[in-house]
């Protein structure tokens, strides 16, 4: 039951975590929690109902962070379990299973499904946007979670406030009635990558519009990766697929990189 | 563990006693991090990996060992200072632990 729970919780994106006994007494022991809807739904136990209750607290956290760890507690869930004398110390897994990151694509060019296609290697939930339907159709992004046909203002008023550093927006059309709303709704998310396809002299002639519009600060100018991706020389999409990819682990793990956006000069020598 | 529950269902629908084992714990350099799953059937038969092709044929073993025996579920340590009994480590350096149980949950 368990295992079907964690199963099913996993295949449908919705957050678990799993505990395990690791060492200590009732060793092999698993719990899980899953949150719905302001409730936790727990099956299993470690072993002792005060030990369930600690772990369980310490796992929402993890959870919420996205960490796996293992801890250590006294049998019965003391938390400091190195001052106790003749105790085995009971060592917990705690496997969390977050919902994948997300990724949205504004734009439904060539460069869209090689993006698509690298985004779920990588285990993203991939949503593609255009307002074009003849452009935005499942057929064309079969590997995409969902293809919508709108524009970004709405899509992004609704799911803006689910984005957070993990996520990521690439915004590759060089439409400014497109980019321009697109970037401004992107900017007011927490999303963790905000990267916009173009030349040096599209990006030159987008801030224009951008200043018009009033978008200024150097704080927001400074999250858009434009142009998008590594200095890796990519020609293809499919390469330039990799070098977005690249620059978004990068920027999320913090690593200096050779950003095109940082470098001045043709992209394609 | 994403990648290993199609093939978990498929072999608990044929009733065979299934390990799995996943990294816990990482020192130094591992090619996988913890929550890295691996299932070993009752036939030895592999679904997912818990390093880089390194300690995989340990682990199987291991897995079956765990099996027969009834055991609720061991620590292993797979590392380049390994003096335990398994000759096999990780090239990298590291060390990996992992927890091999029943999937009798």
């Amino acid at each position: 039951m368990i295992y079907q729970t964690l199963a099913e919780r996993i295949r449908t994106n919705k957050p678990v975590v799993l505990l395990t006994v690791i060492s200590g007494p009732n060793i092999g022991a698993t719990l899980l929690v899953s949150p719905k809807l302001g409730e936790l739904e727990k099956l299993g136990t470690l072993g002792d109902a005060e030990l369930d209750r600690v772990a369980m607290r310490d796992a929402l956290g993890e959870l919420e962070a996205g960490r796996t760890s293992v801890r250590n507690y006294g049998p019965t869930g003391q938390v400091t379990p190195e001052d106790l004398h003749d105790t085995p110390t009971v060592r917990v897994f705690i496997e969390s299973f977050s919902p994948p990151p997300q990724m949205i694509i504004f734009g439904a060019v060539d460069f869209t499904a090689a993006l698509a296609k690298v985004a779920k290697v990588l285990g993203y939930y991939v949503l593609v946007c255009d307002a074009r339907e003849v452009f935005a159709t499942k057929r064309r992004f079969p590997m995409a979670d969902e293809v919508l046909v709108t524009w970004p203002t709405p899509v992004l008023t609704a799911r803006g406030s689910d984005l957070g550093p993990r996520d990521a927006i690439c915004i590759l059309t060089h439409d400014p009635k497109f980019d321009v709303p697109a970037i401004q709704g992107a900017l007011a998310t927490n999303v963790g990558y905000i990267g916009v396809m173009g030349s040096r002299k599209t990006h030159a002639k987008r801030l224009e519009r951008l200043t018009e519009v009033g978008v200024t600060a150097t704080a927001d100018l400074d999250r858009l990766m434009s142009p998008i991706g590594l200095d890796i020389g990519s020609r293809t999409p499919e390469e330039t697929a990799i070098s977005i990819c690249a620059e978004i682990i990068g920027k999320r793990v913090g690593r200096a990189i050779p950003s095109l956006s940082q470098g001045s000069g043709p992209i394609h020598k | 563990m994403r990648e290993i529950l199609n093939d978990i269902d498929y072999w608990r629908s044929q009733n065979k006693r299934i390990a799995i084992a996943r990294v816990v714990d990482i020192e130094g350099s591992g090619p996988r991090d913890p929550g890295a799953a691996m299932a070993v059937n009752q036939d030895g038969e592999v679904s997912g990996s818990v390093s880089g092709g390194c300690v995989e044929g340990a682990v199987v073993a291991e897995a079956l060992e765990i099996l027969r025996n009834n055991s609720p579920g061991q620590l292993v340590k797979f590392g380049y200072s390994d003096d335990e009994a398994f000759a096999v480590g990780l090239t990298c350096g590291g060390v990996v632990h992992l927890f091999i149980q029943p999937l009798e949950w």
